[in-house]
């Protein structure tokens, strides 16, 4: 048991585009910060030893697995998340058009961490064969498509815009 | 134009893919608290103490229970009598797993300290892990009630012993159905709010009207003031039908503290916990002859049920061996099953439940035979058929009349995509060149039981009916909201359903909704589960959309002043057949339904509304046929699947994109059972693949794509024709996969080889055969 | 169970000076890199640090820099940004190689190198690649700088010869431009673990090192010194697991270990350009 006293320290995080503050205990988790200081339920936990990636988000661009990293880590850094990715018009970028247009999902729940993973791909290769797709996600699981879709989904989302933009 | 089998984009995927979909840990209600479990890290002990001081002196914990805090609440629903699952274990833990202490704190951080603090003194008891150590003769007992550790036997529904003695010859077959974890990406989570007038539990769940009527069983309070909802659920599986502990746990303790409390299963937990699928082993034997006929076949499931026998999971050796026979006519089929406990967590329905477990075993006995009189595997697939006229087909089995089938038609089917001679002769070539891979393929002619069921099916799983409700009740302006029993996680049921309802009532897709999951909103309910969603819940949104067709056509006759017969829709216009000028819109005829002076007579307002309990004379029976072929490295006895393809007949088709998908998923879960999912327990009964790291669920570039193809063979038991086909990937997939193992081993002597089909294991093998 | 760490303070250091002085003055304190071997151990509270010291903003370890016949990597250097390297691609080639094979992509944008090394997992890649290469790991403590061998680095089961009060901060890859090399990682699934791994670093002083051998990462020696002396591939593959006492584990028992290791060995040296 811990000895430490309960105390917290301030986070501020800007998330999609908007500064969001907290007190936080250090050992809060990004995801659960999120979830539950920003307000941003989007963002899924699946597991707890950093496998399944449903709880993937950009950290400054880059695509991190939210639940192994504390919310202190994200201080003063931009976060983005699926809430934050989307046409600028309130639309759908072209991943997530993709993932409805190949039916990349069934329950959704795995969803949010796959387009952030498939978004994080195409920004940095535009046109990826089925291969590259499969291993760039090899850190995010579904139970429902059988991954087929999936990457069907990425496929047209590369023909059709790339990875889009996000805040 | 119909939608039927139309490729209609989901009406689901909108909120999904923004991350505006509303799962229950989404809901942050005002002054939620969280509740945290300590389960028993032991596979059978005696509690001797539990040590909560700690945990209790906290700050922000709210309370702590133990078993005697729950000892004037009933078990565990779906639990038999005398081996009854208490919400929380109080004197006996009985699996790795098993709730010993339950915490509820102001938050979820205090509440994994609270649990963390707990000290359980544990006198550990002999314990037996396996269906071996179950039954072995000195083996620990589990439940006092049973004489062993054997629940149930049902001895062999016949003497074959004459059959055998005639046959020309005869094999037998030892298999192990590996057990699995369903895995649903999302855990179990529960929210239950025990407030003055109401008590309201949102559960990740598959049948909320169920669950509505069990909770208000278990607590003695009334159905008309419990409400479940069941909003999104990050899937299923079958493993979400089960009545899980911390669900009633939760709404205790919402009703002791007056507020809302949360459970969000770890997926640590969720491991343990969330009941295992598949545990089966097999026994078979089986009279054939030389040219690949089979003549009688014999088979024994044991069927480990883990540490409490669930209503549920004692079914699945009932299911399996109905099933037992597959495709083929078989002239004598004797089937004996019995039910086993053991330390573990308990077993029951995952993707196929049952079905997958027989598919395996009949499609491996083919390959067995063919191996035997060296009659090529299609071949005695072929040979052993139902015919495409034998149908309605009267199995061994009472619960299993095949409605209707073309097995060589799907298998023929298959072959058109598959260069069969192409891949043998790729084969042999590899086999004679040590420096290649080695070639396996492997086929499976599968069949399942679906779209449950007539009749008394469910109930037999202790369920209210077999029906499933469907309401269509039509707005003023129009537009349609359809109500429906259906419990769907994935599987794009209310696009289906806005489908059948567009057809049947000429409204338009887009101003159809579908409302599912809140008892409070839909009268009453089965759920989704046995892959019924279409067969049966989707015939019952036909027969009330038509019904209320049929009144919107009578009172758009009234307003044309034209025969009712005579009136056809397009377009959202009522016109009179060959006179489309003079029509009526639909919205009209809607606003007017709740008007009487405008009706004709007899009709009352309110009249675009109808409910109906669809019920359905029997079970569907799904089929396939699955080709596999797969690589396996000589040197490190790795196996990858090359291609995968794979023709369904799940009968009409609604949607072709939702189809492809399930059975997309139910391939890819039964791909990952044949290579490498396993859920194992050491010799003393502890899990050694109790998280995701150990648990091997494949990621993408872990799968093959897969090539897929239809036929269709209509289901006679509905209008639609359609059969359901969601677990039907799970049942036909793990046969193929590992028939292309063992074929591509064969030229060694290699006959068979357990699930999941490691490179150890097929490195050990090969090592073996040199 | 499995996902809420224990309670720790958090500080932050800007200079490794002030890190050292935080791991003096603070009991039972650990830093914080990338996280990504740590905080899932934290998670299962199989390690609960009363701090935490966040030493990811200390610019002096990062950075990839060339130091005459040797390339440095700054500790903090994330695996990504190793893959992607130009100059590491063209000096340790093997190392750009392993970098972009650890884990999946979103463990390579924030895992470390030194992180990784000082976990000092021997189911891990990338120390393979520092026994393989002969590369030094430079340690920083009170006392002043250490240099230490990778061969003498890894000490026991997921510890190292980084002391309690000291912080990695380089390590220095020997140059290997235009060499072979070669990286065999034999899984069950992409994301994991590696079963068997065998590092092959061709050239004037040639290495092989194993993972998931043994409790440590360590050099396949007798198959080093048989490449060193000009043996044949087969006769160096033979030789892999000389010396080792595999693990045994859910995937592979001591047996299936000593044959992967060979196998793959005799794989990497052929990817590597041995014959």
């Amino acid at each position: 048991m811990s000895t430490v006293e309960m105390h917290t320290t301030r986070v501020t995080v800007t998330v999609n585009g908007r500064e969001v503050a907290g007190e936080v205990e250090p050992r809060t988790l990004l995801v659960h910060f999120l979830r539950e200081q920003a307000h941003l339920t989007g963002t899924h936990v699946g597991c707890d030893t950093s496998n399944c990636g449903a709880c993937t988000v950009l950290i400054d661009d880059e695509a991190a697995k939210s639940c192994t990293v504390l919310a202190v880590q994200a201080n003063g850094h931009r976060v983005t998340t699926v809430e934050g990715v989307g046409n600028g018009s309130g639309g759908f970028s072209p991943v997530q058009e993709g993932f409805r247009q190949e039916h990349g999902l069934q329950c959704g729940y795995c969803t949010p961490g796959m387009i952030m993973a498939c978004t994080a791909l195409l920004a940095e290769n535009q046109q990826p064969g089925e291969h590259e797709i499969r291993e760039a996600l090899e850190g995010n699981l579904c139970r429902c498509t059988g991954y087929e879709t999936i990457v069907r989904a990425v496929q047209w989302a590369a023909a059709n815009g790339g990875a889009g933009e996000w805040a | 134009m119909s939608l039927i089998g139309a490729r209609v984009l989901r009406k689901e995927d909108p909120n999904l893919i923004t991350g505006q979909g509303r799962y229950v840990d989404d809901l942050q209600p005002a002054g939620c608290a969280y509740m945290a479990m300590v389960r028993s890290t032991e596979p059978h002990a005696r509690i001797a103490a539990i040590d909560t001081t700690a945990a209790r002196e906290i700050p922000g914990v709210l309370a702590v229970w133990t078993g005697a805090d729950v000892a004037h609440l009933p078990a565990r629903p779906s639990s038999l009598p005398g081996m009854d699952m208490p919400l929380i274990t109080a004197d006996v833990a009985r699996f790795v797993g098993d709730i010993v202490a339950v915490v509820v704190a102001d938050d979820r951080y205090t509440a994994a300290d609270a649990a963390e603090a707990i000290i359980v003194d544990y006198e550990p008891l002999p314990a037996v892990a396996s269906l071996s150590q179950a039954l072995a003769p000195d083996a620990a007992m589990i439940h006092p009630v049973l004489q062993g550790n054997t629940v149930f036997f049902q001895d062999y529904t016949e003497d074959l012993s004459a059959e055998f003695a005639a046959a020309p010859r005869t094999a037998s077959l030892s298999l192990v159905n590996n057990r699995c974890a369903p895995v649903p990406i999302e855990p179990n989570v529960v929210l239950a709010d025990w407030g003055p007038a109401e008590l309201t539990v949102w559960a990740a769940f598959q049948a909320p009207h169920h669950l509505r009527n069990t909770i208000a069983t278990f607590f003695g309070i009334s159905q008309d003031t419990t409400r479940v909802i069941a909003p999104d659920v990050g899937g299923g599986f079958g493993a979400k039908i089960n009545f899980a502990s911390e669900i009633f746990l939760a709404a205790a303790l919402s009703r002791d503290l007056a507020r809302p409390v949360k459970y969000t299963q770890t997926r640590s937990e969720c491991m343990v916990s969330m009941f295992h699928g598949r545990a089966q082993e097999h026994k078979v034997d089986v009279a054939f002859d030389d040219k690949g006929k089979i003549h009688a076949l014999k088979v024994q499931v044991t069927q480990d049920q883990g540490a409490y026998p669930d209503a549920t999971g004692m079914g699945l050796p009932v299911l399996t061996t109905a099933m037992a026979a597959g495709c083929y006519k078989i002239p004598k089929v004797a089937v004996s099953w019995r039910n086993v406990v053991t330390n573990t967590t308990p077993v029951a329905a995952y993707r196929g439940a049952g079905r997958p477990e027989a598919s395996y075993m009949i499609e491996r006995v083919i390959d067995l035979v063919a191996d035997e009189t060296g009659v090529d595997p299609v071949e005695v697939r072929k040979a052993n058929f139902i015919p495409a006229d034998g149908f309605p087909y009267q199995t061994h089995s009472p619960l299993a009349v095949y409605d209707s089938g073309n097995f060589a038609g799907v298998l023929d089917e298959l072959l058109r995509h598959v260069d069969y001679p192409a891949l043998k002769a790729e084969q042999a070539a590899r086999r004679a060149d040590s420096s290649a891979k080695l070639l396996g393929i492997g086929f499976s002619s599968w069949l399942e039981i679906a779209g449950f069921g007539p009749p008394g099916s469910l109930e037999a799983f202790g369920h209210l009916a077999s029906w499933e409700s469907a309401q269509v009740r039509v707005q003023p302006d129009g537009s349609a909201i359809i109500y429906t029993g259906a419990s769907p996680h994935g599987q794009g049921t209310v696009t289906t359903y806005a489908q059948i309802a567009a057809d049947q009532l000429g409204i338009d897709f887009d101003r159809i909704s579908v409302r599912h999951g809140d008892t409070a909103v839909i009268p009453q309910g089965i759920g989704t589960m046995g892959s019924r969603a279409v067969a049966v819940g989707g015939e019952g949104v036909k027969t009330a959309s038509t019904r209320v067709f049929e009144r919107a056509k009578k009172i758009a006759a009234h307003l044309l002043e034209a025969t009712e017969d005579d009136i056809v829709v397009e377009n959202e216009q009522f016109h009179v057949r060959g006179t489309p000028s003079k029509s009526v819109p639909w919205s009209q005829v809607a606003w007017k339904s709740f008007q009487p002076l405008e009706l004709p007579a007899g009709m009352e307002p309110g009249a675009l509304d109808a409910t109906v309990f669809q019920q359905v004379p029997n079970f569907s029976f799904p089929s396939g046929a699955y080709c596999c072929v797969v690589e396996i490295d000589r040197d490190t006895g790795d196996v990858e699947i090359r291609n995968m393809y794979l023709v369904d007949d799940c009968g009409t088709v609604i949607n072709p994109m939702l189809v492809e998908g399930q059975v997309h998923g139910g391939v890819a879960q039964g791909i990952a059972q044949a290579l490498y999912e396993h859920m194992q327990y050491d010799d003393s009964g502890v899990p050694r693949t109790a998280t995701l790291m150990d648990y091997l669920v494949p990621a993408a570039p872990d799968l093959p794509g897969y090539v897929s193809g239809r036929t269709v063979t209509l289901n006679p038991s509905n209008t639609l024709g359609a059969k359901g086909v969601g677990e039907s990937g799970s049942v036909g997939a793990p046969p193929a996969v590992i028939n292309a193992v063992v074929d591509a081993l064969s030229h060694l002597g290699v006959k068979h080889i357990d699930m999941p089909a490691t490179p150890q294991k097929i490195w050990s093998v090969l090592r073996e055969s040199k | 169970m499995g996902m809420i760490p224990a309670r720790f303070d958090y500080k932050q250091a800007d200079t490794v000076a002030e890190a050292l002085s935080l791991l003096a003055s603070c009991e039972d304190a650990k830093l914080l890199a990338g996280g990504h071997s740590l905080v899932p151990l934290m998670k299962m509270r199989l390690v609960s640090p009363s701090t935490l010291i966040d030493i990811s903003g200390i610019v002096e370890l990062q950075g990839i820099t060339e130091a005459g016949s040797a390339l440095r990597v700054g500790a903090l250097t994330r695996h990504r940004v190793v893959e992607r390297s130009q100059v590491v691609a063209q000096h340790v080639p093997l190392l750009a190689h392993v970098a972009g094979l650890v884990g999946d992509p979103q463990v390579r944008n924030r895992g470390t190198i030194g992180g990784s090394l000082v976990h000092g997992d021997p189911a891990a890649d990338l120390p393979s690649v520092a026994l393989a290469t002969g590369a030094t790991m430079v340690v920083a403590g009170s006392g002043g700088e250490r240099r230490i061998a990778a061969k003498d680095f890894f000490v026991d089961f997921l510890e190292t010869a980084v002391g309690a009060d000291e912080i990695l901060t380089a390590i220095e890859f020997p140059k290997r431009t235009g060499a072979g090399f070669g990286y065999e990682k034999f899984v069950r699934r992409s994301m994991d673990y590696a079963i068997v791994g065998v590092a092959v670093q061709a050239g004037d002083e040639p290495g092989i090192a194993l993972v998931n051998m043994g409790s440590v990462p360590r050099r396949a020696e007798a198959a080093s010194q048989a490449l060193a002396s000009g043996a044949s591939v087969e006769v160096v593959a033979a030789l892999a697991a000389d010396g080792t006492n595999p693990p045994e584990d859910l995937n592979a028992n001591a047996d299936y270990r000593r044959h992967l290791a060979s196998v793959l060995t005799k794989r990497a040296l052929l990817a590597a350009g041995y014959r």
